[in-house]
């Protein structure tokens, strides 16, 4: 009999605020009004953070613009869109409308006004009255609102953005986020100043400040606007990355762990899961819907319920957090662990992008010599390259081709000339071939017995300052 | 032989198409424009967009010493050049693939890119598609002459040295333009009134239009080579001539006519030969053709013949093979792209004679038999296995015959077999004067072969004329 399978339970309550599953949509254009909101909740999302409402702004034309990559659109997107254009009223009439009709999904005001006290009171006011789950304080918008000295030019000085989390602490009655900005030296600094200031939760990251590219015809950075463009905010898979470091730096700092909602370049499950395993609460999603729309979650909760059953959890916080205490400082990473490359022959498909990668970009210990080592037993590539353009090629032709014949058998699907070889006591375990191997389980990367004890540059020198680190 | 009797060749700009001249005689029937034609051979593989260039070009693993690269008989390196389309240089990419193989072009239409680079890729190994590699090719190429051609000659000065090359195919041409780019003069003469060879002559319209490689050829005329059309050279005399005006001499003469059949009524008003066939409907207008048609023979030009005789407006096609299918010398993909168009197929059956039509001129019947596969692999005929095929018009097409006297008269160029003989890595015959390349020394191969062959050559050759003028 198999075990039988337990549906795992996805949903959480993050901060006081309880949603049916931890896919919030991002304060963004798909949270831009109540009818999206609906829609989005209907497709499964769990939770919204409303287009940031304050004063109505006026938008430019046009908003967007992305970098593609190798044929992929939208690696990364970037915008100049301000907060709602929306009058305040509208905004609030929509969320209670949402709330009455939803009431067990999750409505979070965002929230950017001016820098006084009684505005702040204020708008924490309107939005708790028209039923906000919760609060979040945008200081992280990098383009336009701070300039205007709000957004990021908040997010930027701990100062401020402690004193205005107190301020909306005094009026409070839900929960209270803190949404951070990226575009700042150390992003614990604020967290530390929101805790301070007394915020439940924090959210991590907002947009990165970014130019996408210039159109080579006109000399005209991307997106255009009557000729001219402004630095936008950059958002999309390109900046998962970065977010990750981001969460795992507030998350490992006692001064600045709070409940955390991720934010930041997630597409589907995995970006997810990732998110929650660096102490993610809930996660949030903007470029990936506006790219593909709302049905998405419904992938993102599926794939999300398959792999708590396979690794047997129940719920989120059977994972949360599990990956935290992995990531270190790189002093404290044992010196005497090695791997080495191993490329299996029977799947190698011949490319030799491991060859010209180890020899142009690592540590010269790939080689082509299976057929015995001749002249060149470490030929570098440009040898080779000019040993294969003397040799004459001719279309094959059987009736004009009597004598060739298909004599040697080859032990793999790949001629043995071009199958690399890895000089093991050369290879430095860098992982470089394994990553640009096209093949997946081609090369991998295994251990190799030391006999040595773990030990760490700490440990090896014996103080605990930071060593020569690698820099390039 | 006369410098007089050389015709220069002289280009009028029809719209937007180029038609060679011989001065005086309007002989040029390429109407590369003619709507008829362009309408009953649609392109076998139409171009990429631009974006699914682009999104084709990213699938290239961009290999190392790419095995594309290598199965090339020009190497073209390929995985550059799909680079640059997918960082929209189209440019750099045509220059990359002109660097290797000045017919680029023509060859990314007519290569068996199955055989070659297409079958070379490493996507093969690994379960995906192989790139489509003729089809980039073409978008780089095409991109190229769109943009006015504007080759990169990268030899300034001329230097001392001339070379002439008899016969105006790939082989010559990539001999020529490899002369030119390093400085020397070359003059090719050709006994057609079009430079190309098979290429403008006798390539199915489907693959490649003779517009595009009279387009193509222009590019090389750009470079300085010059040109002499109507110029049959034959005889003691001319080769002393020619011997004595240039420092080399290139042979570039391919294979001559189709064989005969050698059967009776051959000759019959209805018969044609599969190479006049095609030239007549490709660069004569001749657009017509019989109802119902049998091409005798199954190499790739026989069945050029039988597609192009579908696409002219034969009610049946039917090709007659005298041995088994895995005997054939046609690429297999060609072979099921004919049966998928209706190309019927007879194996073990040869023709003994072609029936002339009661009544009216032409021909009514073709009168075949089976064989098989005697002792030592020679052909017997099977008894009593007589059947005959109506039809009213037969296309021979089994193998073009060297042009052997042709040979003879180059006086020492020792001959094998019917190719001459060459030193496959510098292109050089017995006969230190002579070079040769392309069909009439690999025997009939591909486009791309001769362009390989020529280019090779003109490596040594300007090497040697370098040495001897230094």
């Amino acid at each position: 009999m198999p075990d039988r399978i337990v549906t795992p339970d996805i949903s959480v309550n993050f901060a006081g605020i309880s949603s049916p599953n931890p896919f919030w949509l991002a304060s963004a254009p798909p949270t831009n009004c109540g009818e999206q909101v609906m829609r989005a909740f209907d497709a499964g999302w769990g939770g919204a953070v409303w287009k940031t409402i304050g004063d109505p702004i006026t938008n430019v034309s046009s908003r967007y613009s992305s970098l593609d990559w190798n044929g992929q659109r939208m690696m990364g997107l970037n915008n100049i869109e301000l907060i709602s254009d929306r009058p305040l009223e509208v905004n609030l009439r929509e969320i209670a409308e949402v709330k009455k009709r939803y009431p067990r999904h999750a409505v979070i005001a965002s929230l950017m006004v001016e820098s006084n006290r009684e505005a702040w009171h204020q708008i924490v006011q309107q939005s708790e009255d028209a039923g906000a789950d919760g609060l979040e304080l945008n200081f992280g918008c990098p383009h336009g609102m701070s300039e205007r000295g709000m957004g990021s030019a908040v997010g930027q000085v701990p100062d401020y953005a402690e004193m205005i989390t107190s301020w909306v602490k005094e009026k409070a009655r839900t929960p209270v986020l803190v949404k951070l900005t990226p575009n700042i030296t150390d992003i614990r600094a604020v967290a530390r100043a929101a805790k301070r200031g007394g915020a439940d939760g924090l959210s991590a990251i907002n947009t990165i400040n970014s130019i996408t590219g210039i159109d080579l015809d006109t000399f005209i950075p991307r997106p255009n606007v009557d000729g001219k463009s402004s630095h936008g905010g950059y958002c999309g898979p390109a900046v998962k990355p970065i977010a990750l470091n981001m969460v795992q730096q507030v998350q490992s700092d006692q001064e600045s762990r709070l409940p955390l909602s991720g934010i930041g370049g997630i597409s589907d499950w995995r970006d997810a899961v990732e998110f929650i395993l660096l102490g993610c609460g809930t996660v949030q999603v903007c470029t990936a819907v506006m790219h593909y729309g709302y049905r998405i979650v419904e992938d993102m909760a599926d794939g999300l319920a398959n792999w708590m059953s396979e690794k047997g959890f129940a719920k989120i916080s059977d994972f949360q957090s599990l990956s935290l205490a992995r990531v270190q400082d790189w002093k404290h990473l044992n010196l005497n662990y090695k791997i080495v490359a191993r490329i299996h022959e029977e799947k190698c498909i011949g490319c030799e992008l491991c060859y010209t990668a180890c020899w142009d970009g690592a540590h010269q210990c790939i080689h082509l010599d299976r057929l015995g080592a001749n002249n060149h037993h470490h030929a570098t590539p440009a040898m080779r390259e000019a040993l294969s353009k003397q040799a004459i090629a001719m279309t094959p032709i059987p009736k004009l081709d009597h004598a060739s014949s298909n004599s040697s058998k080859e032990p793999y699907p790949t001629p043995l000339a071009r199958i690399p070889r890895v000089d093991e006591a050369e290879c430095v375990g860098c992982n470089l071939c394994s990553l640009v191997c096209p093949v997946d389980g081609c090369i991998t990367m295994e251990q190799v017995e030391t006999h040595l004890a773990s030990q760490s540059w700490e440990q090896r020198t014996g103080n605990s300052a930071n060593p020569a680190r690698k820099c390039d | 032989m006369e410098r007089s009797h050389f015709f220069l060749c002289r280009r009028a700009i029809v719209g937007k198409v180029f038609c060679y001249q011989e001065s005086g005689v309007s002989t040029l029937n390429t109407q590369p424009g003619n709507p008829e034609l362009v309408a009953r051979f649609p392109e076998i593989h139409p171009p990429f967009d631009n974006v699914a260039a682009v999104t084709e070009a990213n699938r290239c693993l961009y290999c190392f010493d790419a095995p594309c690269t290598a199965a090339c008989p020009t190497h073209i390196d390929v995985p550059r050049f799909i680079k640059r389309i997918a960082q929209s240089n189209l440019r750099g990419s045509a220059l990359t693939i002109l660097d290797a193989n000045i017919l680029g072009a023509s060859c990314s239409r007519v290569c068996p890119v199955d055989v070659l680079c297409e079958g070379a890729c490493v996507y093969h190994r690994y379960n995906k598609q192989p790139i489509e590699i003729g089809r980039l090719q073409r978008h780089a190429m095409d991109a190229f002459f769109q943009n006015g051609a504007a080759l990169v000659q990268r030899a300034h000065e001329q230097r001392s040295g001339r070379v002439a090359c008899i016969g105006a195919g790939p082989a010559s041409l990539a001999f020529a333009a490899e002369m030119r780019q390093r400085g020397f003069a070359v003059t090719i003469f050709e006994r057609k009134p079009l430079p190309g060879g098979l290429n403008t002559y006798g390539v199915a319209e489907y693959k490649l239009r003779s517009s595009d490689s009279l387009r193509e050829i222009e590019l090389i005329r750009s470079l300085g080579v010059e040109f002499r059309f109507g110029s049959e050279i034959g005889g003691e005399a001319a080769f002393a001539q020619l011997e004595k005006d240039y420092d080399f001499i290139f042979l570039g003469i391919g294979l001559g006519a189709m064989r005969s059949l050698q059967i009776p009524g051959e000759h019959l008003p209805g018969v044609i030969d599969a190479l006049k066939f095609i030239e007549g409907y490709k660069t004569g207008g001749k657009l017509e053709v019989g109802r119902h048609a049998v091409v005798v023979g199954a190499g790739n030009t026989a069945i050029d013949a039988a597609r192009a005789a579908l696409r002219l407006g034969a009610e049946d096609v039917q090709i007659l093979y005298r041995r088994d299918e895995p005997s054939m010398s046609a690429f297999l993909f060609e072979y099921e792209q004919a049966k998928e168009e209706g190309v019927k197929f007879h194996w073990w059956s040869q023709p003994v004679a072609i029936l002339p039509s009661q009544g009216h001129e032409g021909i009514e019947a073709i009168e075949c038999v089976r064989v098989r596969s005697g002792a030592n692999g020679s052909l017997e005929k099977v008894h009593a296995s007589g059947f005959r095929i109506s039809c009213d018009m037969v296309i021979p097409a089994i193998g073009q015959s060297p042009l052997l006297e042709f040979l003879e008269a180059c006086r020492g160029v020792r001959t094998d077999n019917g190719r001459i003989q060459v030193d496959r890595a510098t292109g050089q015959t017995s006969h230190p004067k002579y070079f040769a390349g392309g069909d009439c020394v690999n025997g009939g191969r591909e486009v791309v072969d001769a362009v390989a062959d020529g280019k090779r050559t003109a490596l040594t050759v300007a090497k040697m004329l370098e040495k001897a003028h230094a």
